[in-house]
């Protein structure tokens, strides 16, 4: 019982990470139709950002939740101007182009962000500093930290955060706005432009504080951590139903807890024939059967022409 | 429509330059300045070595060490002035990414066959290595890998398949054999299921079941994960003492820590892939006192270790993470063999490269008719203190270890120990073949003529 617990809380932290990532893809596809895939590698540059910024002032003395509270200030500022950059350079002369020319945009400021960094950061692993304290926790027989339980906190309060934005502000108005019809919205006063980079810079503001929870767990950043993780939220995402809010949220969790208990429990299950490295197969397969009978995803709505 | 084409057009244009500006974006120091020079006293010829390692993706930093390697040995032959079949020899390195990918390794490949090569040094990975062998072999080109460790590289009967260190079956006995010492009863096992991986945690678990260890688990991962805490799980629940990975730093350092977050009180032991800077650093304290492995003998009591590593950190002004010696003499054993076959024609050197004995940084090497390093040792390492202590070295002779008055023991150790490699490899074969009892005990006199050799080598060590 203890395993099926921690294996549990493995599920629920690794989902929370999706999560928080989901939702950057989940707003700008919601808002626009534009799957943002290098939202991933703004999640890294956040992280990177981060290293680079609370290192130096660690290293310069100053004392750690202020190191921290600079790095993510930092991280925050410079993936803000990103988002908006690559919105304004690369999809906004993009906006009436037929859907797939974006879509190969996006994959395109992907590959050019990750050798940037590269060239910036180097090949090498980087070790995230220990900004938050390391207490351990044990529960029934399973282990926790702080920095889990954080996570979880982190991104149950982002998606509260983003959902009041949306149903309860001006701007969250102008954005449905936008969403439901562009042309129509923008006959009504509405900004589309600033709506659209709001929404980049927002999903930019998210994607860091998801590399910092990342950071944090793992300790460890590279250059590359953002594909993989792009890839497994936009499934996220995909499976929650993409362009909503709540399921952006729970296609993330869903996807850690099939991830864990998959890797867990495959092999006993099928007596050894499948190992633990079915676990991403288990996870797709889940994605298939619920794409097959609901191809919205579980939270979509349904809108013929999209995805 | 015309002008959105167009942009699309541009726009992938672009990305795929900058992409390929991201590869390559290291300066060739001796590439393009070669051809229309001004009319030498001598004719001059270039030499074209392939390497090929990961430069992007989770191990790019071995790749860059490699190339660095490479790019050392290089530079110091170029200095050197060789003159090669009466023509002044330069050196030219053609470094390609194959991103640890066995699909992108064997497009590289043929990218390099293409170029005309001379000679292939690499690939860093196993999984990359034995795709792309048979492309090499095929064209007729000496590939020399510092770093490939699978026994299934040089297993394949390829003439031009050589590496300059021990292979996996080496290093998975030795490690299985540590890990009983070491007083581990149970071992759970995890691999990256690439072709190196794989192959060193099954030759590991061979060697380890045979030494008495029960193995209670045996999970996988893949090259590119970052986190462990479910199969880790499960290992917990077996409550072994012994953790053993078969994978790279990136991956090892990572799942280090996470076990100590899950408070698994097992050891952790795993091969050279794990026995880098990079894994403490990935792993922090939670490598403190763990064990890994390594081919070949710790660099500083070597002979020309220590003037290696100053000359690589004065040149780079980076730290050795793990194959560059290795790479350093693939690149030395190659020129070496050219100038021995007075020829810089792959057709024509090969013979020589099989013949080779040279003096190298990492081993006094030498090749089986397989292709495999001769009596290629293992060492055990600690962690300690964010450096990799020393512990032991297991198997081979240690060449340069010995002081020059036993140098005839280990004479004596190495024929002992050719003749032992002739037999298991024999014995191999034969079981391979066919998996009758005559094979069978084939392999068992084998085992035994390596255990009567092992002895020999004790006595002959023991001599001195």
């Amino acid at each position: 019982m203890d395993i099926f617990l921690q294996q549990i809380i493995n599920g629920l932290v690794q989902g929370s990470i999706y999560a928080l990532v989901a939702l950057g893809y989940t707003m700008v596809y919601g808002i626009m139709g534009l799957i943002n895939f290098a939202h991933g590698e703004v999640v890294m540059i956040g992280t990177l950002v981060t290293i680079s910024v609370a290192g130096f002032m660690i290293k310069a003395g100053m004392p750690v939740m202020l190191a921290g509270m600079a790095g993510l200030t930092a991280a925050v500022l410079v993936c803000m101007a990103l988002g908006w950059g690559l919105e304004r350079i690369a999809y906004r002369p993009l906006r009436n182009a037929p859907r797939l020319t974006p879509l190969i945009t996006a994959i395109g400021m992907s590959i050019v962000l990750q050798n940037v960094a590269m060239i910036i950061w180097g090949r090498n692993y980087l070790t995230f500093p220990p900004l938050l304290p390391k207490v351990d926790f044990e529960f029934a027989g399973a282990n926790f930290t702080a920095v889990q339980v954080i996570i979880v906190a982190v991104s149950a309060l982002t998606m509260g955060g983003l959902l009041f934005l949306v149903y309860r502000t001006k701007l969250g108005m102008a954005m449905r706005a936008t969403s439901q019809n562009p042309a129509v919205a923008s006959l009504m006063g509405v900004n589309i432009n600033r709506v659209i980079a709001a929404a980049f810079i927002i999903g930019s503001a998210l994607g860091v504080l998801a590399g910092i929870m990342v950071g944090t767990y793992y300790e460890i950043a590279h250059y590359q951590m953002g594909f993989m993780l792009g890839l497994k939220a936009f499934t996220a995402a995909v499976l929650g139903g993409i362009g909503n809010l709540a399921g952006a949220m729970l296609g993330g969790i869903l996807l850690g807890l099939i991830e864990a208990l998959g890797a867990g429990y495959i092999g006993d299950l099928t007596g050894g024939f499948l190992g633990s490295h079915y676990q991403d197969i288990f996870a797709f397969m889940v994605l298939i059967v619920v794409l097959m009978f609901k191809p919205s995803g579980l939270f979509g709505e349904k809108t013929g022409d999209r995805a | 429509m015309q002008a959105k084409l167009s942009v699309v057009a541009l726009s992938i244009a672009a990305v795929f330059a900058l992409g390929a500006c991201g590869q390559k974006e290291e300066p060739k120091p001796v590439a393009a300045p070669a051809a229309p020079a001004a009319p030498a006293p001598k004719p001059e010829v270039t030499v074209k070595l392939g390497h090929v390692a990961p430069m992007t993706g989770p191990q790019a930093h071995l790749g860059k060490d490699n190339e660095n390697g490479a790019r050392l040995a290089i530079d110091e032959l170029n200095a050197q002035g060789l003159e090669i079949g009466g023509a002044k020899v330069k050196f030219e390195l053609i470094a390609e990414d194959d991103q640890a990918d066995p699909k992108q390794g064997t497009i590289v490949a043929q990218k390099l066959v293409d170029a005309k090569v001379n000679g292939i040094i690499g690939h860093l990975n196993s999984g990359t290595t034995i795709p792309a062998s048979k492309l090499y072999s095929d064209a007729g080109l000496p590939q020399i890998s510092g770093s490939a460790t699978n026994p299934t590289y040089t297993q394949q009967g390829f003439k031009t398949a050589f590496r300059v260190m021990a292979n996996d079956v080496q290093q998975g006995k030795a490690l299985g054999e540590f890990a009983a010492k070491q007083g581990a009863k149970s071992v759970a096992i995890v691999d990256d299921r690439t072709a190196y991986g794989q192959g060193l945690a099954d030759e590991f678990k061979k060697s380890a079941e045979a030494a008495g260890l029960k193995v209670v688990a045996t999970e996988y991962t893949n090259d590119k994960a970052t986190d462990f805490k479910a199969i880790l799980t499960k290992i917990k629940s077996k409550k072994d003492d012994l953790v053993f990975f078969g994978g790279m730093d990136a991956q090892g350092g990572p799942m280090a820590k996470q076990m100590k977050d899950l408070g698994i009180k097992a050891k952790f032991l795993g091969g050279d892939g794990v026995c880098t800077p990079e894994f403490m650093k990935l792993g922090g304290e939670a490598t403190e006192g763990q064990y890994c492995s390594l081919p070949g003998m710790p660099l500083e009591k070597l002979a020309k270790g220590p003037e290696f590593k100053d000359k690589f950190v004065k040149k780079f002004n980076a730290e050795i993470q793990l194959y560059s010696p290795y790479v350093y003499d693939a690149v030395m054993v190659m020129a070496d063999s050219m100038k021995r076959a007075n020829s810089v024609d792959p057709v024509k050197y090969l013979a020589e490269v099989g013949k080779t004995s040279y003096d190298g940084v990492t081993a006094k090497i030498s090749f089986d008719e397989f292709g495999d390093l001769k009596g290629g040792a293992i060492s055990m390492y600690q962690y300690k203190g964010g450096k990799l202590e020393y512990v032991e070295t297991i198997g081979g002779s240690p060449m340069d270890a010995v002081k020059a008055e036993v140098k005839e023991a280990v004479a004596e150790v190495k024929d002992a120990a050719k003749a032992v490699a002739g037999a298991a490899t024999d014995a191999a074969k034969s079981a391979a073949g066919s998996a009758t009892e005559a094979g069978k005990e084939a392999v068992k006199a084998g085992a035994d003529a390596v255990k009567g050799a092992a002895d020999a080598t004790k006595a002959a060590v023991e001599k001195k």
